[in-house]
């Protein structure tokens, strides 16, 4: 047993409920030894069934043993808790790839370098997809509704609402963007990396404070010394983040995002 | 320096507090903890951890800084969090009631002391 594989075994029986597992079944892994991995991260994902970092470890871990159902479902998992996950989608994309379903590992590779566009496996993976492609004929023009884009009004929810161009940023619950921009303070456009961040995060609030015994989650501010950021749930399926200036009160972020979620649902429904 | 103890004394005293932990942020596991019967304390230390991880990297992809404060609000309450020095971030559940201006200060000035 290796030093690290000796402390972080330690450190799990000294205190069962860490997330010390997560290390512990990872170098496991790494070593080879798969069905200790495989039962660390069972009872890791038994003890934190809403923690997709151990879905999608013990998926990995599946899949290193050769239970690609086993992998698909734990993937899956991680997904429903965290839909913009990039390991997770690629994981799935190899599974769909091996099972022969192109379209929908294309799908979920494209949906993983949105969501880690910095990954450049990912980007080789999306090629060696696309030839495969180019070599069976076309799925994305003639069957590949499910790499389509949805097509969504010109018009933004945030018209006509203070600093409605660059404040506010409404995020569907796969983490990709509906409406609104995002600039950072440098004035860079952040808007699609913010929201791939933002994929899941609803499910996460609500879990913390139901297990806390808090309810129902209904907004999160965050005070960097740079700025701050409010999340606001306008509908079950989606998140709006309004973003602004440290100089501006609290408080008056807040009325500003609820104001933004009334127009953001009301434009929602409009698409329905 | 002030201990964790001392730190959580000080933010449970604010009117409204439930309790306060200084978590790990790396592992999410309890360093120190100041907990009214009926909070899971390991859970609220998992959770504030996993979230604050996740709304740093959030921060950090709009171009800002590490978030200095963090507050959830749901029905019943709200969680406050305020990393500090040394990968800890003290945390606090608190009631509806509570006074969130004065729990607020308390949290960033305690978070400061810490380490």
């Amino acid at each position: 047993m290796t030093e690290d594989i000796r402390s972080l075994t330690a450190r799990l029986a000294e205190e069962p409920s860490s997330l010390a597992f997560l290390e512990l079944a990872e170098a496991l892994r790494r070593r080879g030894q798969l069905d200790a991995a495989c039962k660390v991260a069972r009872g890791g994902v038994s003890r934190y069934p809403g923690l997709a970092d151990a879905h999608d470890l013990h998926a990995h871990i599946l899949g290193d043993l050769g239970d690609l159902a086993g992998a698909f479902d734990a993937w899956t998992a991680a997904l429903q808790l965290d839909p913009m996950r990039a390991g997770a989608l690629k994981g799935i994309a190899f599974l769909y790839y091996r099972a022969g379903d192109i379209v929908a590992a294309l799908d979920h590779l494209q949906r993983a370098a949105q969501a880690d566009p910095d990954d450049p496996s990912i980007q080789v993976a999306l090629e060696r997809v696309r030839s495969s492609v180019r070599a069976q004929g076309s799925p994305e023009t003639n069957g590949g509704a499910a790499v389509t884009p949805p097509t969504l009004p010109a018009a933004s929810p945030f018209e006509g609402i203070e600093g409605g161009e660059e404040g506010y940023l409404l995020v569907d619950g796969g983490g990709l963007r509906l409406g609104g921009a995002l600039r950072s303070p440098s004035g860079e456009e952040t808007g699609d990396r913010v929201a791939a961040q933002l994929a899941g995060i609803s499910r996460e609030a609500a879990r913390a404070t139901r297990i806390l015994g808090l309810g129902a989650w209904h907004s999160i501010s965050i005070e960097s010394p740079d700025g701050q950021l409010y999340l606001a749930a306008p509908t079950a399926d989606t998140v709006l983040l309004t973003s602004r200036d440290r100089a501006i009160p609290a408080a008056r972020v807040g009325l500003l995002a609820e104001r933004a979620s009334r127009a953001a649902r009301a434009w929602l429904e409009g698409l329905g | 320096m002030k201990t964790s103890g001392d730190v959580l004394d000080r933010v449970t005293r604010v009117p409204g507090v439930r309790g306060a932990l200084v978590v790990a942020a790396t592992d999410g596991l309890v360093v120190a903890e100041h907990l009214m019967d009926g909070v899971d304390g390991r859970a609220a230390a998992a959770l504030a951890a996993s979230l604050v991880g996740r709304l740093a990297r959030t921060a950090a992809e709009a171009g800002l800084r590490h978030p200095a404060f963090v507050h959830l609000r749901a029905d019943a309450g709200s969680v406050l969090v305020a990393p500090g020095k040394d990968d800890l971030v003290l945390v606090a559940v608190v009631g509806p009631e509570a006074n969130m201006g004065l729990a607020r200060l308390e949290m960033l000035d305690a978070a400061g002391r810490l380490g």
